[in-house]
């Protein structure tokens, strides 16, 4: 071990000399750490950002929205219902074995089995291994979304989890939540929950053409904001993730850090339950409510800018994307809305917010209810944290509700299956439409653009499900939750993040 | 034989404590929250929850859940926390060490301040710096803590780099199990803050209480007779005047360990100490149930052994009194 520990001292003191980047050590905070280190147990930022640094996926998204080649070194569609795979060749996992066909399938068919991730590999009917380096994937129809769900695949170490164990546990102590071998540029070599894990670079990394020069990366959750902003600008932490809006302007105008932000994909919107109230099931009511709300106000007061205003689910660059929509806020417009609507002396309405899941989320209720009382919509406003939140919403508990949505797939289909399809336990769709609301075309629409995998079509069918939703005004869009990391002067970290929020660790550059 | 009869009372009184605590815990669960919610991803089915909640056994009525739990609990066993996936009881005993060397800093900061300045403010009562020390201890009672904490992480960990602001630093392992922050120069500097924050909420009260005692113990006739006897102005201050003043301080400090344990979460919150206040609050973040109702019942313990010493430490000072509930 010494001599070799002797000749990588050796080696990075002559890339040193000739001005390329040494070993450098990153602190960094988030705040939170990954709940478990089976990538399969919980699908939620925290496990993507740990496999993003241990395993590499397939193939996985480029500042662009693109896809950049991983372990998949090329990729073509064979027929509309089949795509095949080309593996990278050479590359093994921190075990020493090889990657080959036989673990992409395995992990694949570990996907299917997660109670997290089955949803998205729903459509995946079978996964076979043609020879060593080619994995065939077939889907149950024409998809359009093979490659965006491909991000998600994450090769394991077969032997290695077989050996030890396989099995998901959702509680419970596991092999696989305690152990990892994958191909990714860090290993983990140590790990206390909720206190520190330490990252440390993987000597045969495949990807040599990576200009990462992390060494030893440690990853110490811290909750509070306050603190986690105090650690970065005392030096003690040369990243952090998330950056609270209260705090931005003290990192971007101190002399030793920066600030990088990013419009995000989350969406935040009110929901009207069409049949807990009925003045809701009334579009012209919808329309008022939409016109009252000052969205733009609500960024640049309580979000201090941190945020994009919406008029619509799909962020730009999403395919359902409809740049004809924008914001309205016009209250004599709302005023005489409701006067159309047969409400001139206005309604009561009860609103659930929850005050500990989204940026400002308690903040962007209130006023919103004080917003509508000028068109004499007397809201009865009720906050709760998330843990409370969940099981109300759940219930239908409230005419209004908040709630914030990211697409999975990065597609615009995901809002409308999740948020404004028609509601069916059977089939899942809707599953967060507290609204109730309904409208045939978009279902229709939404189930079309699901296996139509000509791109202009499909953002024809896209655009117009938001049009749709917007003359209906089938929810209150406020605006797309912003990003941002801080981190010291010279941590190159705006090359590495991206609109996912899961950094590229392994090809950042900390300069000296 | 007293102190046995004591002990197995206090014993009794313990376990009692423990079962309606646990009782009061298990029936205030519901309202928590779903802790489903926080154990899988948001696209999940409410199928899929459903059965989750199923293999959980959330699903059987309370009387049943009640019973499964105390039956494991006499095992020893409190359940197994939802987030950790070990037993509840080892997470918490795994924080303990951190919680304890803090309590311990804290409560050695303000031991060591209020005592000589409670004594001071006592005899030189209309002194400039008497004035002082009372009208700083009326402000810092007024701050809340949380405020006291981020005010502290700012000036000495931000703008003056002098203290590490988060987290315990370098601990070394001692023999049995427990890790230490006392002995590396690391941990030290990195239990300041925290430390003096949280002893920031006992040190004024302390200091007025002992201030206050001092001066009502200066005018009683004891110490008047001691005096006239002779003995040296050092001797009835410090001997007999104080040693009256300890009893009511240790009544008050025994009560207050309960105020200290609920400060240790937010302290521990704010600055990311690794103990068992901050491990309480994210579990409750997290409807972690098993290890929230663990928590409850760990402190209840540590309270009525932190009382069981409080009444021995006053039979020591005051050989009058005898421990109660023991005859004789």
């Amino acid at each position: 071990m010494k001599p070799l520990r002797h000749f990588a001292t050796a080696a990075a003191l002559v890339l040193g000399m000739t001005g390329m980047a040494t070993a450098q050590t990153l602190n960094f905070a988030y705040d939170a750490d990954p709940v478990s280190l089976d990538p399969h147990e919980q699908l939620s930022g925290g496990t993507l950002q740990l496999s993003h640094m241990v395993f590499d996926p397939l193939l996985r998204w480029n500042s662009e929205l693109g896809f950049d080649a991983r372990l998949a070194e090329s990729w073509e569609r064979v027929d509309d219902t089949t795509m095949r795979f080309n593996l990278r060749e050479g590359v093994t996992f921190h075990t020493g074995n090889d990657m080959t066909a036989e673990d992409v399938v395995w992990t694949i068919e570990r996907l299917k089995s997660s109670p997290d991730f089955k949803g998205i590999f729903a459509g995946w009917v079978s996964v076979t291994a043609i020879d060593d380096m080619t994995v065939e994937v077939k889907t149950d129809g024409p998809s359009p979304l093979v490659l965006h769900t491909a991000t998600y695949v994450f090769p394991m170490d077969k032997d290695f989890y077989e050996e030890g164990g396989a099995e998901i546990a959702k509680h419970g102590d596991s092999f696989a939540s305690q152990n990892i071998s994958g191909t990714g540029p860090f290993t983990v070599a140590s790990r206390e929950q909720g206190v520190k894990t330490v990252f440390e670079r993987n000597p045969d990394y495949w990807d040599t053409d990576s200009p990462g020069n992390v060494q030893t990366a440690v990853l110490t959750p811290i909750k509070e904001s306050p603190t986690r902003v105090a650690a970065l600008l005392s030096g003690d932490v040369d990243f952090i993730a998330p950056v609270p809006p209260t705090d931005l302007e003290r990192i971007e105008s101190d002399p030793n850090t920066k600030l990088v932000t990013m419009t995000g994909t989350r969406i935040i919107t009110l929901q009207m339950n069409q049949t807990r109230n009925e003045a809701l099931a009334d579009p012209k009511v919808r329309q008022a409510i939409a016109y009252a709300i000052n969205n733009e106000g609500i960024v640049e007061k309580i979000m201090k800018g941190f945020g994009t205003v919406a008029a619509q689910q799909s962020p730009e660059g999403y395919v359902g994307h409809n740049p004809d929509l924008t914001p309205r806020f016009d209250v004599a417009k709302a005023q005489s809305l409701m006067e159309e609507a047969g409400y001139a002396d206005g309604f009561s309405a009860t609103m659930m917010c929850p005050n500990n899941r989204y940026v400002n989320d308690f903040k962007i209720c209130e006023a919103s209810a004080a917003m509508l009382a000028k068109i004499n919509i007397k809201i009865d406003l009720t906050t709760m944290p998330k843990a409370q939140y969940w099981p109300k919403y759940d219930e239908r508990a409230a005419d209004i509700m908040m709630i914030g949505w990211h697409s999975d797939t990065e597609d615009s289909a995901n809002f409308n299956e999740f948020l404004t399809m028609t509601p069916d336990p059977d089939t899942g769709r809707g599953q967060y439409n507290s609204g109730n609301y309904s409208n045939a075309e978009v279902d229709e629409l939404t189930i079309a653009s699901l296996t139509e995998t000509d791109p202009e079509k499909r953002a024809e069918q896209l655009q117009r499900v938001e049009e749709i939703l917007y003359n209906e005004a089938a929810f209150i869009p406020f605006h797309w939750q912003d990003l941002a990391w801080g981190a010291r002067k010279g941590v190159m970290i705006e090359d590495v993040v991206n609109v996912m929020n899961f950094p590229y660790l392994g090809d950042l550059v900390i300069e000296e | 034989m007293h102190i046995i009869a004591f002990l197995i009372r206090r014993a009794i009184q313990a376990v009692i404590v423990m079962f309606v605590i646990s009782l009061i815990g298990f029936s205030i669960q519901d309202n928590l929250g779903d802790p489903l919610r926080e154990l899988v991803g948001q696209s999940v089915s409410e199928e899929a929850r459903d059965d989750l909640r199923e293999e959980l056994g959330l699903n059987d009525p309370f009387f049943v859940q009640y019973t499964r739990f105390l039956g494991n609990a006499l095992q020893g066993d409190l359940g197994n926390s939802y987030f950790f996936k070990r037993p509840a009881l080892s997470v918490i005993l795994d924080k303990f060490p951190a919680t304890f060397e803090l309590v311990l800093g804290a409560v050695f900061i303000f031991v060591s301040l209020s005592i000589p300045a409670g004594i001071y403010c006592a005899i030189n009562r209309d002194s400039w710096l008497a004035r002082l020390i009372m009208t700083g201890s009326i402000v810092g009672i007024s701050i809340p803590v949380f405020l006291t904490a981020i005010g502290m992480v700012w000036l000495f960990g931000v703008e003056l780099g002098w203290l590490p602001a988060f987290g315990r630093g370098d601990t070394y392992e001692m023999p049995w199990g427990w890790d230490t922050g006392f002995l590396t120069w690391d941990g030290l500097s990195h239990l300041i803050l925290p430390s003096v924050t949280l002893s920031s909420i006992m040190l004024p009260l302390f200091i007025r209480l002992i201030r206050a005692e001092m001066m009502e113990a200066m005018g009683t006739e004891y110490v008047r007779f001691a005096r006239a006897k002779g003995l040296s102005t050092r001797r009835v201050r410090y001997v007999h005047a104080f040693r009256n003043t300890l009893l009511p301080v240790v009544t008050v400090g025994g009560l207050m360990i309960g105020t200290l344990i609920a400060y240790t979460i937010l302290t521990e919150t704010v600055f990311q100490w690794p103990g068992m206040g901050f491990l309480f609050l994210e579990a409750v973040n997290r409807v972690d149930t098993p290890l929230i109702i663990a928590y409850i019942i760990i402190v209840g313990l540590i309270f009525v052994v932190v009382n069981t010493i409080v009444d021995f430490i006053y039979t020591l000072i005051n050989p009058m009194v005898k421990l109660p509930g023991a005859k004789g």
